[in-house]
Order: structure tokens, then sequence, then C-alpha cells
């Protein structure tokens, strides 16, 4: 209704027929993007065509013009790819990236939506309250949150000393530097991501179609899964988007909490180009990981568009 | 209310309370144990603000935190302005040829993972070097570059749904009364967006002084943020001086949070930028 009249209306007809001041405004933020956004990609395409050399910058030149003789060589390699996929390890990098990264969305959600649920049916003053708590922690530095698990998580650490007080445990366990470390360091720090688009669905939805259908004589669980979560599904779509897919990326989680059997692509790629300094390789590791993702990232942007 | 619904939304509660719980409670951890005056972390040795000093004594954190704090401070006013500009573009311009893409272009960098980012970047300003010899070296202006183009797109995104939920009546009045465009915008919109803005430019300081991954891509030796200080202490393990400095860092935040939500309450009516938590 609203986009409509914008569509229509005459402010944006009269905006349009401005000619160089709309040029400029739309031209500025196209060309930075496009700058720094777009054209980056095609550059990491292009090096993870070439070779890793030792020289500055590392990596083989593709495009070569001898102009004594006048000829030109093109030459790229798909040795990086090849690699790639004959190597067991980074295969097995992005399938454990994947599975890490489902895994922990699908615990955010649980975790996410009776948080989301208790906020959208709260009074109008306590919504604004619990909204603040929720997003505070998005505000402050991630990776101070990360952090902060470290010293919950050691083995001297408060959650090990607090199982053993109440004797749930008499040796300390092995928790950071481990899996379970990874994926709780992956829930805490994108729970905001999950809480807050379910709880923009939940909080339109009409809470007389939960009570038509228990009048009707649906239990609980029944109304549940046939009214709240298909009215839900939107917002359960796009947190999980938010979750996974930076999520399949995530280097510090993993560097901080994880072991070092952790398989994590980022914590791969960030290795490939700071230690072994194989320029080409991280490209070409990046580039496998953009396919991974272009499909999750075009189908938010399509949700997004209906949403708005 | 029946009573199955009341005990449903007893067991709700019950698992939102221990959400919240979840949420709080490392921070509230860390905070406490950033007064405690013994060496190892986990041993309560008694209050003290030991720590503290120690922090303010440390150069190199001194040093990073300067470093950081100018960096977020350009590059938050640099995307407010070119985000601002690609918010009102997407929601004010109509159809425009590249219109999707630049729809794409905005909201692709909020959930793009940072290790790609950070490695595009630093290839696109090495080859961009390598062409026409800027940016000589890498430093600051690369890392502001960089923090730029993604807090843009929140700016962005912010801006847009503020204008989405606007009414056009005002800015049509002031039209047909003969206002000119750019007069328009600077006397209308742009004091009725405001606070949209304002949330912005805090979102991208912030997000901007807690990167870790885009700056280690793209800083020059001797050029070290904040957060990459962080990281290599905390790499080793626990360190209370961090734990001192997260401490300062949240109360820095929470107090600014607060401050805003409080100054655009009264001023105007205003959501916190929902939107903007798409990271």
């Amino acid at each position: 209704m609203m986009n409509s009249t914008l569509k229509n209306s005459r402010l944006v007809n009269r905006l349009m027929t401005i000619n160089i001041g709309r040029l400029f405004v739309i031209l500025v933020p196209m060309l930075w993007l496009a700058t720094f956004f777009f054209i980056p990609f095609l550059v990491v395409f292009k090096i993870s065509l070439s070779e890793a050399i030792i020289a500055v910058p590392p990596y083989s030149p593709i495009f070569e013009w001898d102009a004594t003789d006048e000829y030109a060589t093109l030459k790229i390699t798909f040795g990086n790819y090849l690699f790639l996929f004959e190597e067991y390890f980074y295969l097995d990098a992005y399938l454990s990236s994947v599975k890490i990264a489902v895994i922990s969305t699908i615990i955010t959600l649980l975790v996410g939506f009776p948080i989301a649920y208790v906020i959208a049916k709260s009074s109008s003053t306590m919504r604004s309250i619990l909204l603040a708590l929720v997003i505070l922690p998005f505000w402050t530095s991630f990776l101070l949150r990360v952090y902060a698990w470290m010293g919950l998580l050691k083995k001297n650490g408060l959650v090990n000393e607090f199982l053993m007080s109440i004797g749930l445990i008499d040796q300390p366990i092995q928790m950071l530097q481990t899996d379970f470390a990874v994926y709780l360091g992956i829930v805490y720090t994108y729970l905001p991501f999950m809480i807050l688009p379910l709880y923009t669905t939940l909080e339109k939805m009409d809470l007389n179609l939960i009570e038509a259908a228990q009048d009707l004589g649906a239990k609980p669980y029944q109304a549940f899964c046939l009214v709240t979560l298909p009215l839900a599904k939107p917002g359960i779509i796009a947190g999980c988007l938010l979750v996974f897919i930076p999520a399949v990326g995530e280097f510090v989680i993993p560097a901080l909490l994880g072991g070092s059997d952790t398989l994590m692509i980022g914590r791969i790629l960030w290795d490939e180009f700071f230690l072994n300094r194989d320029w080409p390789m991280a490209s070409a590791v990046a580039i496998i990981m953009l396919i991974v993702l272009v499909g999750p990232i075009m189908f938010m942007r399509n949700g997004n568009k209906e949403a708005v | 209310m029946s009573s199955t619904t009341k005990g449903q939304s007893k067991f709700l509660l019950a698992s939102a309370g221990a959400g919240f719980l979840f949420l709080y409670a490392p921070i509230i951890a860390l905070i406490i144990y950033s007064f405690n005056a013994s060496k190892l972390v986990t041993v309560w040795g008694g209050w003290s603000f030991k720590w503290y000093v120690a922090l303010f004594q440390n150069e190199q954190i001194m040093n990073a935190a300067w470093v950081s704090l100018k960096i977020a401070f350009i590059s938050a006013t640099l995307a407010a302005v070119l985000g601002t500009m690609a918010g009102f573009v997407l929601s004010r311009m109509g159809l425009f040829k590249g219109k999707t893409l630049l729809a794409g272009w905005v909201t692709a960098p909020l959930v793009m993972p940072e290790v790609i980012t950070g490695l595009s970047l630093l290839l696109l300003f090495v080859a961009m070097e390598s062409l026409f010899g800027w940016p000589a070296g890498r430093g600051m202006t690369t890392i502001i570059i960089a923090h730029t183009t993604f807090c843009l797109a929140y700016v962005a995104v912010v801006v847009q749904s503020r204008l989405a939920s606007l009414d056009v009546t005002l800015e049509e009045a002031a039209m047909d009364l003969g206002a000119k465009p750019s007069s328009l915008f600077f006397l209308i919109t742009l004091p009725l967006i405001s606070p949209a803005i304002v949330s912005g430019w805090l979102l991208s300081f912030t997000l901007s002084l807690d990167d870790l991954v885009i700056a280690s891509f793209v800083s020059g030796p001797g050029n070290s943020t904040l957060p990459m200080v962080i990281f290599s202490k905390v790499r080793l393990g626990v360190t209370p001086e961090v734990n001192a400095l997260a401490t300062l860092m949240i109360v820095a935040v929470t107090v600014a949070v607060l401050a805003a939500v409080f100054i655009m309450r009264r001023q105007n009516k205003i959501e916190i930028p929902r939107h903007s938590c798409w990271r």
C-alpha cells in the first residue's frame, strides 16, 4: 500500500525529472560500491587464476606485453582449483563449515524463538526494554564477546568450577578448543540476528488466530505447528539466512574457541593468506566460498524485496 | 486465557529467561573479573583497579585505540554521507538503470563473510597501486575505505527503511510551494530522516571500532588497530588487561546507546535500528 503510493507519488515523479543533481546522487554511491565492492571480486577471480611466486606482489602476472618483440602472453592456470578439489583437506573444510553453520543456525533458531515470542507478546513498555536488551550485546564488541567465553570455558574457568561445585563432574572437562565451543560461540554472537527478524514477524501475528484454533479443539502444540509456525515463516527464513551466511565464513570464533582440528574455511583462507602467503590459493578458496554462498545471498535479497 | 495457554507461556517465559541469562552471563562475568586483584584470571583475589591502571600505561594498546578511534570517526562520517545518498536513491528516485544492481550491492555486504571482503579489498588495493600508483602502500587510508564500504550498507538500509515509513505529504507540500529539490532535501527530508542517520553513524562507528578481519587484511605495518592488538594478545590466552579494556568498552557503548535512545525518544519517535542488526 505504502509502496504503491510512493511509486506513483508526484514527489518521485518530480525528483525523476531533475537531471544533473539526480545523476550525481545516483552515481556517487554507485561508483563507490562498484569500485570497492564489486570490482574487488573480479580481481580475486583474476588472481585465483595465477600462480604463487616469491615476489611483490606474490603472484604471477596473467597478462604480459613484450614491447620489444611486440607480443602479448596470457597465462592462466586452473591449478589452484584443481588442487582444491584433489585435496580432501579443502573439501572437508567446506563441508565441515557448512555443517557447523547449519547446526548452529538450527540451535540459534531454537534458542531465539521463545525469546522473540515472549518479546512480541509482552506489553509495550516491557517490549522496548526487552528489545533493547537483545540489541545491546549486538552493539558491544563482537571480538570481546567471543573472548568472554574463553574465560568461561577454560579448564579452570567458571563453567568447569561451577559444574564441579554442584558435583556434576569431578574433573574439569576440555571445552575450550573444541567444536562444542565453536557452536556455542556462533549461537551466542549471532543470536540477536535471529531474534530480531523473528520478533518482527511474530509482532504482526494476530493472537486471535491461535485462540480460534484452540477453540476449535487444537492442542497447544497443534496450534503452534499449524498456525504460529507458518505465520512466522518469513522471519524464520530471514533469521536463518542472517546467521547461516556469515557463519560459514566465520574466522574469529574458530580461531579463538576452536581446536586445531576444527576445520572452517574462513580460517583456512586466513592461513593461506597470512601464514603461507599464497594469495592465488586464498583467492581460489574465496571464489569457491562465494559460489557456495551466492544462492543463499540471492535468496535473502528476494525475501527482502517481498518484505519491503 | 485457558489453562493450557498459561502452561505454555510459563514454559516460554522460562526459556526466554534462560536465553537472556545466556546473553548476559558472559558479559557480567567478564566485568566482574576485570576487578580481580589476582593475576591468575580465574582465581578471585579481592577487588582491585590495578588492571585499569596497567591498561592506561600500556602504550601499545593506547596507540592502537587512538588509531581505531580516528578510523572509526572518519569511516562513520563518510559512510553516513554515502549511505544516506544510497538509501535516498533507492527509495525516492523511482526506477533507473542499475537500481537492482545498487540494491544488491547495498544488501550483500551485510552478510558477506569478512574474510572474503577483506581479501578482495586488499587485492584491489594492490592491483590499483601497481596500475595507478595509488594507494601508495597500505595503512589508515585503506582501512578507512574498507570500513566506509561495509558501513555504508548499514546506513543505507536504516535510512531506506526510515524513508519508506515516512509520509510523503510533507515533502510534496514543500514541492508544491516551490522548493527546489536541493532545499527540499536539506530543509524537509534531511531533518525527518536525521534520527536514522544518527543511528546509522553510531552503528558504523561501533562496527568500525570492532572490526578485526577486514582491517587485518588491508592494514599496513605500523597501523595496528585496537582489535588487531586485542586479538594478538588474547590468542595466547586470557589477559586481565583485556578484561579491563572490555569492561570500559562495554560501559561506553551501553551509555552511548542508552543516551541515544533517550534523546531520540524525547525528540521524535524512533525505533532502535533493528534492520541494522543485519550484519
